[in-house]
C-alpha cells in the first residue's frame, strides 16, 4: 500500500534536515505504529505524506500503490485514498461542519469519477456514523471544530475518516490531549474502520493508544530515521524502559 | 474640468436649482447654502483622505460602459419601481397602490406648495452634516428632481424594490428618496442596479417609535460606474433599522451611512460585504452612528475581499452622547487581501461621553489562512473550492445581518458566482 524509500526532508525556510532517510512499507490491511521521542520527525513524516507546504524533499520516494504521492497536490492525495487525522485539528469559523463534510466527500467522489451523494443520502450516512462516535446534531451544525473540546475535535477527525473511507489512514498523535474515556471512544471508531483493504499508520509518543488499537508492526523512529522495527512487544518494551535503551543500542 | 473647492463659494451659491413648489424651493435653497458654505470635498478633508473625490465632482461624468441589467431579487415578490438613468419609468414599474404603504414620486411632491415630506426632505441630511460635512449629500438635496417618497403606515406585506437601470454611457443620475415608517409599521426596501455612469443617491429614513426598516442593497454588474450614496436615518424609541449592502463591482463607490439613535431602546445595524477585483476598483464605506438615547444597540459589520490591486476603505465612528447610558455599540471592519497589491484602509473611531456603556471595535487585515486551506485540501477539497469556502466564511458575519433568509441566500449565491468567476 504505502512504500517509503530513503525519504529525506528538510525545512523549506531553514537549513534543517528533519528526515534523514526513512524506509517504511505498510502492507494492505495492516496497522503499523510509529513511536519515537519528541523531535524524531514523526509528525513531519505525516505532513510530508499529506502534502503540507514548508518542507522540501531532498531525496527518496513515497508511493501509494505505485503512485508517486510526492508529485500530487494534497487534494489529489486525498482523492487517491490518503487521510491524515491531525494532531491539532484546525478550527474554521464560518464553515459549517456538515457543509465541510459534504463538500469533501463529494469533491473526492467527483475526482474519482463517481456520482455525488444527494443531500438526503449524505445526511442519512453522516447521522449514522456520527452516532457511533457520539457526535450529536449540534456538533454537525457548528462551524468546523470551533468551540469543540479536545476530545470532540479528535472524534470529528475520525468522523471525517469514516465518511471519506480512505485506504491509507495516518493518525498523528491522535491520543494527545485525550482522557481515557475519550481515547477509548476514538480507538473504537478507528477499530470499526479496520478492514482488509485499509491500512493504518498510527503515530504516537506513548504506548497507551496501542492498548486499544493493536498494531501488527511497530517502528521506532529517532533523529529522522526508523531505527528499529518489531511486533507489538516492541511498544511494551518502550513503555517499560523508555526510549533511552533503544537509542543507546543504535547509537 | 473639476470644480475647484472652497474658493468657489460664489459659484456654488449661484448653482441653478430645479423649479418647484414653495416648500421644495425653500429646501433646495437651504441645501445650496449649506453646500456653498462647506465647499465640495477635496483630498485634504479628513474624511476624503483615502478616497479621491475628483471623479465624483467633475463637471461631466466619466463615460462608463453599460453592463448587463441585473435580475437580482427577481424571484422575490416585490413592488418594483424602475428608474432608468435616474428617471422614473412608470411603464416598467408596478402599480403603486399597495396596502399599508403610500408611494409617491419626488417630482410630483416637489411641484406642490405644501406637502408632509417637507418635514423630512433635506432635514435629516442637514442634521447629518454635523460634525462631519457631507457636501455631496447637500448637492443632491439641492438638485435632485427624481426619487421615491415612501410612507409605510402598517406592516407592508412585500418589499418595495428600487431598480436602477442604465441605458446611456454618460448619464448622470441624482435621486433623492424619503422614507417614513410610521409608529409600529414595518417595511423592507430593496435597491439594485448600477443607476448611471455616475450615480448620486440620498435616502432619508425616519423610523418612528416601534417601527422597523430593513434595507438590502446590491451594487453590482457595471464595472466602470461611479457612485456616491448617502443614507441618513433617524431611529426612534424601540424602533429597528437594519441595512445591508453587497458591492461587487464599480470603479468608484462611496457609501455613507449616518445613523442617529434618537429614542430609548432603538436598534440600528449597518453592514456591508464587498468583493473587489482590479486596481480600478475603489470602494469606501463611511459610517457615523450617534447614540443619543438610553439603552440603544448599534452594530457595524463590514467585510471586504480584495484582489489584484483593489482598494477598500472603511471609516466608521460611534459617538455616544452625554446621557446615552446603557449603550451597546459594536463595530468590526475586516479585509481579506488575496494578494500583496490590494489595499485596505481603515479608520475606526469611538467617541464616548457617557460612563455606563459597552462599546467595542476591531479592524483587521489578512490573507487566507494557510493552515485552514491545507486542512480543507487534505480532505480532498480542491484549492479553488477551499479558497471560496474560506472567503464565504470570512464574509458570513456581514451576510448574517440580513434578516430574510431567502434574500440572504440569493446574495450568497451571487457572491459564489462572483468568486467562481474571479479566481
Amino acid at each position: 500500500m504505502l512504500e517509503i524509500k530513503g525519504l529525506k526532508v528538510k525545512l523549506e525556510e531553514e537549513d534543517k534536515q528533519i528526515l534523514k532517510g526513512v524506509d517504511l512499507t505498510v502492507e494492505t490491511g495492516k496497522v503499523h505504529a510509529i513511536m519515537g521521542p519528541n523531535g524524531s520527525g514523526k509528525s513531519t513524516l505525516s505532513y510530508v505524506l499529506s502534502g503540507r507546504d514548508g518542507y522540501e524533499v531532498t531525496g527518496g520516494t513515497a508511493t501509494m500503490d505505485g503512485v508517486d504521492l510526492l508529485a500530487l497536490e494534497p487534494e489529489e492525495r486525498a482523492a487517491a485514498g490518503l487521510f491524515l487525522a491531525f494532531q491539532y485539528p484546525v478550527e474554521i469559523p464560518g464553515v459549517g461542519n456538515m457543509t465541510f463534510l459534504r463538500t469533501a466527500v463529494n469533491a473526492q467522489r467527483k475526482a474519482r469519477g463517481e456520482a455525488e451523494l444527494s443531500a438526503g443520502d449524505f445526511l442519512k450516512v453522516v447521522r449514522e456514523r456520527a452516532k457511533a462516535l457520539k457526535i450529536d446534531a449540534d456538533m454537525l451544525k457548528r462551524p468546523v471544530n470551533v468551540g469543540f473540546s479536545g476530545g470532540e475535535k479528535k472524534r470529528n477527525e475520525i468522523l471525517q475518516m469514516a465518511m471519506l473511507e480512505p485506504r491509507m489512514c495516518i493518525l498523528d498523535e491522535t491520543d494527545s490531549g485525550l482522557d481515557v474515556d475519550a481515547m477509548k471512544l476514538v480507538a473504537d471508531g478507528v477499530n470499526a474502520l479496520r478492514a482488509e483493504g485499509r491500512s493504518f499508520l498510527v503515530i504516537t509518543h506513548y504506548q497507551r493508544l496501542l492498548d486499544h488499537i493493536t498494531p501488527d508492526v511497530v517502528h521506532i523512529m529517532a533523529d529522522g530515521r526508523i531505527i528499529r522495527t518489531g511486533g507489538p512487544d516492541l511498544a511494551l518494551e518502550v513503555e517499560k524502559n523508555g526510549y533511552a535503551d533503544i537509542l543507546a543500542e543504535t547509537a | 474640468m473639476a470644480l475647484a473647492k472652497r474658493t468657489t463659494d460664489p459659484a456654488l451659491a449661484a448653482l441653478e436649482l430645479p423649479q418647484g413648489g414653495a416648500w421644495a424651493s425653500e429646501a433646495r435653497q437651504a441645501a445650496r447654502a449649506r453646500l456653498a458654505e462647506m465647499g465640495l470635498p477635496g483630498r485634504r478633508d479628513e474624511y476624503w483622505r483615502y478616497t479621491d473625490p475628483t471623479t465624483l465632482i467633475s463637471t461631466d461624468p466619466t463615460p462608463a460602459k453599460v453592463g448587463e441589467a441585473d435580475d437580482i431579487f427577481a424571484g422575490t415578490n416585490a413592488l418594483r419601481l424602475v428608474f432608468v438613468d435616474g428617471v422614473f419609468d412608470a411603464d416598467a414599474s408596478d402599480g403603486l397602490d399597495e396596502s399599508g404603504v403610500e408611494i409617491l414620486q419626488l417630482a410630483d411632491v416637489t411641484a406642490k406648495d405644501i406637502h408632509w415630506v417637507k418635514e423630512f426632505y433635506g432635514v435629516l441630511e442637514a442634521a447629518g452634516q454635523v460634525p462631519v460635512a457631507r457636501p455631496l449629500a447637500a448637492l443632491n438635496t439641492a438638485t435632485a428632481t427624481q426619487g421615491a417618497v415612501i410612507r409605510a403606515t402598517g406592516k407592508v406585506s412585500r418589499p418595495v424594490h428600487l431598480i436602477y437601470l442604465r441605458r446611456d454611457e454618460t448619464a448622470e443620475a441624482v435621486m433623492h428618496h424619503v422614507v417614513r415608517i410610521e409608529p409600529g409599521a414595518d417595511l423592507t426596501l430593496l435597491e439594485s442596479g448600477a443607476g448611471a455612469a455616475r450615480l448620486s443617491t440620498v435616502m432619508e429614513v425616519d423610523v418612528a417609535e416601534g417601527a422597523a426598516f430593513h434595507h438590502v442593497r446590491l451594487q453590482g454588474r457595471d464595472h466602470e460606474r461611479r457612485a456616491a450614496t448617502h443614507c441618513f436615518a433617524r431611529v426612534a424609541a424601540d424602533a429597528r433599522f437594519k441595512s445591508f449592502t453587497l458591492t461587487l463591482n464599480g470603479a468608484m463607490t462611496r457609501n455613507e451611512t449616518v445613523l442617529t439613535l434618537k429614542g430609548d431602546g432603538g436598534v440600528a445595524h449597518v453592514a456591508g460585504a464587498v468583493v473587489g477585483d482590479g486596481d480600478d476598483f475603489h470602494q469606501d464605506d463611511t459610517v457615523f452612528v450617534t447614540h443619543d438615547a438610553v439603552g440603544c444597540e448599534s452594530r457595524q459589520v463590514f467585510k471586504k475581499v480584495l484582489r489584484n490591486g483593489a482598494t477598500g476603505v472603511f471609516q466608521g465612528k460611534i459617538l455616544v452622547k452625554p446621557g446615552a447610558q446603557k449603550t451597546d455599540g459594536y463595530q468590526i471592519s475586516q479585509s481579506l487581501l488575496l494578494d500583496d497589491d490590494s489595499r485596505f484602509l481603515a479608520k475606526p473611531e469611538l467617541e464616548i461621553y457617557a460612563d455606563d456603556v459597552a462599546c467595542s471595535h476591531g479592524s483587521t487585515s489578512g490573507a487566507i489562512d494557510d493552515t485552514a486551506l491545507f486542512y480543507l485540501r487534505s480532505r480532498g477539497v480542491p484549492e479553488r473550492t477551499a479558497t471560496m469556502l474560506l472567503t464565504l466564511a470570512f464574509l458570513a458575519e456581514s451576510l448574517a445581518e440580513i434578516d430574510d433568509p431567502a434574500l440572504a441566500e440569493e446574495l450568497r449565491d451571487r457572491l459564489e458566482g462572483w468568486l467562481a468567476r474571479h479566481h
